[in-house]
């Protein structure tokens, strides 16, 4: 192939970083050099070393860590890459051994997807359930079981039925909503990157096909701005720009922003970008921003907008994975480190702590290396932050000791609504709260208004939203005044296609903005900034 | 349509900038290891982004073991004053004095005094308490565990028991005095993306990693060049024009040229897409010792 064609095929791809996680001898080294090995990216130096004998032993591409294991040092997680024409791969590799709870955390936090590997003859265990417990804890949205060694058990369709009915029974418990099954046996490599003549039962395709497809991008929060400030550039007298990575959502310039916790108000001037100037920036990428005011700004304050604002308080609740050999001292000082923050902290007693084998709460005094409890922490400094569940940047924290300066945690905070569900009494869903999206209707008119709202339809639930569509004949005949009383009760978007003829409009609150096509009305919605969280 | 979604090119640029600029802000001293290789141009230019408008809040050391290509000395000086980088230059004062060399000392004991003990000696020597290294976890299977921020002791020692989970983007680099960090903004880079980052930002590099004919010999199965007169030519070897070019550099003696045509980046890229070698097998100093890299880093050495 042209130098030129390479180059255009594989410079413009996305990544996707992916957790492995499986018990001893479940086949997780053969299943990664599998991958590597038929996907091509094994170079023949490293393919020699992996031979015993005339053999190739796949797992040894991928250095079982047996080495360090019998050393006593703590791998917490190998990185592989490999990458095809579609998308570029980090895999996070973690050992399946005493550790596996902090190096499963470890290796989940930057995570978007978590292969769980079942050894087909046994089926599902305590630490299938286990890692899918701690993948969803820490926020994986999308979940692959590779049902492995299918070569042992006959290729028996009836073996992975059971299989993923039974995972699929426990994993409604767990906040993932995407979980694939894939029978397979990495050794022989059926259904890894190639499919399988020995399973034509199996209608979806081979890991690799899903790893490359998987849809992650509306994973991320484009909705709630944050911006945490990590330095002041300040090269000279004229120029004073506060930079930081974007955490989530998109910062438009000219807009007005709120500077946190101080509460200032000010107006963003420019936006520098590590490709220039620009008008526009999003989630995760890093920027120099300039300020209309003279503000006072620093390390750790937050740049957010007016009418999207984080929580602020001096106190959360959080789950915490606890990392260190000393166990965690309730009460006492630790630092805590929440996106640019480092402020001291004191953790409360836990309120529980998970069995993470039976996923029941059980109660404790403290927590010990690879526990998994509900604390409250207080900070003398307020801390601008969102639920971990929403945000994985301002919502996650780690707990440094204050002497050795070790990592001793790992926390997620909890939204506080969601937190007492047991002590509140029933509160009236708030729909759109749970959902984070903003009521509001589009009506759309044209020529083409049903077209033009089904494409708008699924532009929105790609990106994540609950969407619902209304034709005109649904509604009935109402005065313009009933019509719009009657759409702002839905809470969730509603797209009504309008059949008559005219301007193509889209209304919502006290907007009214002129568009073309469904690209362009979520383009104008997001510049908008309309779907807030309420 | 508004684009959302950073390429994977933009997205490791992302996650560099952002570790540069975290060691900027929380770390005392910092300073930046520059080799003048492709790795060291790419952090080189990632750094002068994170911190743009401002020039770069750290200077930059090179180790020089006086047998660098001489093809790197001058491309690092024209670098330095192009882009107005405070460099340092550090050679091991002993090593130089009792002319410490790969023939005479063998690649252990060079590279121990001339690379371990000299960047030892210039870090305390300046008092840097991190040190960025353009290193990535793809070059060797013992690399893949590394974490970013890697944990030093007061004798720069890497200790495999001592480091520290790494969780989100929240890197702890808190040290006590003496202790260090080194850390590696290139970890979850590939050589393939290095190269498309050098091909899409224009990013220049040393002329060696590009196919030209070169006086070579051939030596235990590598080829090296002849890059001066201080190369001992062995019973039997003469020099040959060869169309060669380097997939790492180092040392000259101890540097493996490759056979190849690629003379622009996008063949380079051409030619790595159809590679079935990993660059390291070029490296003379992997080759001499069992889990070498692994000894070398607990010694203090990237
Ligand atoms: N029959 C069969 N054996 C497998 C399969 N995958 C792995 N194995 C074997 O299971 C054993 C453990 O595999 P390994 O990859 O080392 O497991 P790990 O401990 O999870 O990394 C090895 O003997 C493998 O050859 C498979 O699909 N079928």
């Amino acid at each position: 192939m042209a130098a030129e064609a390479f180059l255009s095929e594989y410079r413009d791809r996305e990544l996707l970083r992916f957790l492995t996680c499986g018990s001893v001898d479940d086949g997780k080294s053969t299943l990664i050099g599998r991958l590597l090995h038929d996907a091509g990216t094994v170079y023949e130096d490293h393919m020699r070393a992996a031979h015993r004998g005339n053999d190739l032993d796949l797992a040894l591409l991928v250095d079982g860590l047996q080495a360090e294991r019998e050393q006593g040092i703590t791998i917490d997680v190998a990185y592989r890459y490999f990458s095809t024409p579609k998308r570029k791969f980090v895999i996070a590799d973690t050992p399946g051994h005493e550790q596996y709870t902090r190096n499963m955390a470890t290796g989940a936090s930057n995570s978007d997807l978590a292969v769980l590997l079942v050894d087909a003859t046994q089926g599902v265990l305590d630490q299938t359930r286990r890692h899918a417990f701690i993948a969803s804890l820490l926020g994986i949205r999308h979940l692959v079981v590779a049902v492995n060694k299918m070569d042992l058990v006959g290729w028996s369709e009836a073996v992975f039925r059971v299989i993923r009915d039974e995972f699929s029974e426990f994993a409604a418990r767990l906040q993932v909503s995407d979980i694939e099954f894939i029978p397979m046996s990495a050794l022989l490599g059926d259904n890894v990157v190639h499919g399988s003549d020995q399973m034509p039962w199996h209608a979806g395709g081979p890991l690799l096909a899903h790893l490359e497809s998987v849809h992650i991008a509306s994973d991320r929060n484009l909705i709630d701005f944050r911006m945490p400030v990590q330095l002041v550039v300040r090269p000279n007298a004229e120029f004073r720009g506060y930079a930081g990575s974007i955490a989530s959502g998109v910062l438009r310039a000219d807009s007005e922003v709120l500077v946190l916790p101080s509460r200032q108000q000010t107006r963003v001037r420019s936006i520098l970008t590590a490709n220039g100037e620009s008008d526009r920036a999003f989630a995760p990428m890093p920027v120099t921003v300039t300020l209309e005011d003279e503000v006072d700004v620093s390390r750790g304050d937050m740049l957010v907008y007016p009418n999207n604002v984080p929580h602020l308080e001096h106190a959360f609740e959080a789950m915490v994975v606890w990392m260190h050999e000393d166990g965690l001292a309730p009460g006492r000082e630790y630092l805590l480190k929440q996106t640019a923050n480092v402020v001291p902290a004191t953790v409360s007693t836990p309120r529980y702590r998970i069995n993470v084998n039976t996923l029941s709460r059980e109660s404790c005094e403290s927590l010990a290396l690879n526990e998994i409890g509900r604390v409250r922490v207080e900070t003398p400094r307020l801390l601008a932050f969102d639920a971990y569940e929403r945000n994985r940047t301002t919502g996650a924290f780690i707990l440094i000791d204050r002497l050795s300066y070790a990592t001793v945690a790992a926390g997620m905070i909890v939204d506080r609504d969601s937190a007492r569900p047991e002590t509140s009494p029933a509160l009236v869903p708030d729909w759109s709260r749970r959902l984070g999206q903003l009521p509001l209707s589009i009506a759309i008119r044209g020529t083409d208004a049903l077209g033009v709202a089904g494409a708008l339809r699924e532009l929105l639930s790609r990106r994540g939203f609950l969407v619902e569509m209304l034709t005109r004949d649904a509604i009935g005949n109402l005065d313009p005044v009933a019509l719009s009383a009657y759409l702002r009760r839905f809470a969730a978007i509603t797209i009504i296609p309008m059949d008559a003829p005219g301007p193509l409009v889209v209304t919502c609150d006290e907007q009214t903005i002129a568009g073309r096509d469904a690209e362009a009305i979520y383009a104008t919605l997001t510049d908008l900034e309309l779907l807030v969280r309420l | 349509m508004t684009r959302s979604i950073l390429s994977h090119l933009e997205a490791l640029e992302a996650e560099s900038i952002h570790i540069l600029r975290e060691v900027a802000a929380v770390m005392a001293r910092p300073v930046m290891m520059y080799s003048i290789g492709k790795d060291s141009q790419v952090m080189l230019h990632l750094a002068r982004k994170a911190f743009q408008p401002a020039p770069l809040p750290f200077p930059i050391l090179h180790i020089d073991t006086t047998w660098k290509f001489a093809e790197m000395i001058a491309f690092r000086d024209r670098i330095v004053r192009e882009t107005g980088a405070e460099l340092l230059v550090w050679t091991n004062p002993e090593g130089l004095r009792e002319n410490v060399n790969p023939f005479d000392h063998g690649t252990q004991r060079y590279t121990h005094v001339m690379k371990t003990e000299a960047l030892k000696q210039a870090l305390d020597h300046y008092g840097f308490n991190a040190a960025f290294g353009g290193a990535r976890r793809d070059e060797e299977r013992s690399r893949a565990k590394e974490r970013i921020f890697s944990f030093r002791d007061r004798f720069h020692q890497w200790d495999p028991k001592n480091q520290r989970p790494e969780l989100w983007n929240l890197y702890n680099g808190r040290v006590h005095k003496g202790e260090s960090i080194r850390v590696f903004p290139l970890s979850n880079w590939t050589e393939l993306d290095v190269w498309l980052y050098v091909e899409k930002e224009n990013i220049p590099v040393v002329p060696l990693y590009f196919a030209k004919e070169r006086p070579i010999v051939e030596r235990d199965g590598a080829l090296i060049m002849v890059d001066d007169d201080r190369l001992r030519l062995r019973e039997g070897e003469r020099p040959a024009q060869r169309r060669v070019r380097f997939r790492t550099l180092g040392c000259y003696p101890l540097t493996g040229a490759v056979e190849s045509d690629a003379d622009t980046v996008p063949k380079i890229i051409a030619e790595m897409l159809a590679a079935r070698t990993s660059e390291r097998s070029g490296r003379v100093i992997d080759f001499d010792e069992d889990g070498s890299m692994e000894e070398k880093k607990r010694e203090g050495y990237f």
